[in-house]
């Protein structure tokens, strides 16, 4: 196994024992009851539970759309840490969300999101959001990022930072 | 408050979201200008101090939807079909403002673009939003 994949797997690794803390330490991710569910390599998983207060749809019950762009948004930063092979901190630049169907009232949305591809400067992600299956989608989203180098800029990322300290970073 | 302005007032007031994050507006006429008073909620990142980009796209969301609801005469609000944000500038730990052009407001279909800002200085955008919004009543 090379050192670049031993790398990335320590990093996988160091995500998925501080998944916890991932979004915790967001306030943001924390206001709207965003949950991590799982990890893998270039994948992230999360939940977002039906609430009240975040209703944009009085007449309907239906979650306000800029719930989901949030957790996309998140979730598509998340998985992109997944894939790097160093701690590394990123700038959402764009985000396209298309809104396929209204969430059902009452129900939990679960979303998953896959960093497709990674250049020296760019991430780029696709993210779906569902209640039961990506087959019936509520809405997607396709995201470029900037990646920053860490030592410049601070991750914001509780994993990200605990990686950081444990690899020593890039100078 | 033009009767329309005080629609759409009553319309933020009911809705919950709109609630959740405390967005404000001013009306000139059927041009709006929204403002978001800062909360801690609202952060992305402590380290940096910087707003969640979930957050300020959905307050650029609902400021293209209280702009269309506005100078229009529908009597529901438009229902997002798609939106590209582009971040253009770190939005920093305090109050957002922003305003939206709507491009095209036809019988079915909206395309609006919203822009947001910090302090005094409009012409630095921080935020844009460009979306389309399904306008149709029986939609």
């Amino acid at each position: 196994m090379s050192e670049e994949n031993e790398r990335q797997d320590m990093m996988l690794n160091l995500m998925q024992q501080n998944a916890q803390r991932i979004m915790s330490t967001v306030p943001w991710a924390q206001a709207l009851g965003f949950e991590l569910t799982g990890i893998e390599k270039g994948r992230a998983f999360a939940k977002v539970g039906w609430r009240e207060d975040l209703v944009g749809d009085p007449d309907t019950g239906v979650i306000y759309g800029g719930v989901l762009t949030a957790l996309l948004d998140n979730l598509s930063g998340v998985c992109i840490n997944t894939a790097l092979n160093k701690p590394m901190s990123m700038a959402t630049l764009d985000l396209r969300i298309d809104y396929m169907r209204p969430a059902d009232k009452g129900r939990d949305i679960l979303a998953e999101a896959e960093c497709y591809h990674i250049t020296r400067n760019v991430a780029f992600t696709h993210a779906w959001a569902y209640h039961e299956s990506r087959d019936k989608v509520i809405a997607t989203a396709a995201g470029t990022f900037a990646l920053n180098d860490i030592s410049r800029w601070a991750s914001g990322n509780a994993a990200m930072d605990i990686a950081n300290k444990m690899l020593g970073g890039e100078k | 408050m033009s009767p329309r302005a005080a629609q759409l007032q009553a319309f933020l007031d009911r809705t919950p979201f709109a609630r959740f994050i405390g967005m404000e507006f001013t009306a000139d006429g059927d041009k709006l200008i929204a403002r978001l008073p800062f909360q801690e909620k609202f952060i992305g990142n402590r380290a940096i101090n910087a707003l969640h980009g979930g957050a300020t796209g959905a307050f650029l969301e609902l400021t293209a939807v209280a702009q269309v609801y506005l100078q229009s005469d529908l009597q529901r609000p438009p229902k997002p079909i798609n939106l590209t944000i582009d971040y253009l500038r770190s939005a920093k730990g305090e109050d957002l403002y922003a305003r939206a052009i709507v491009h095209k407001l036809g019988r079915r279909m909206a395309s609006v673009r919203a822009e947001a800002w910090q302090g005094d200085h409009p012409e630095k955008i921080v935020t844009a939003l460009q979306a389309h919004f399904l306008v149709a009543e029986d939609g």
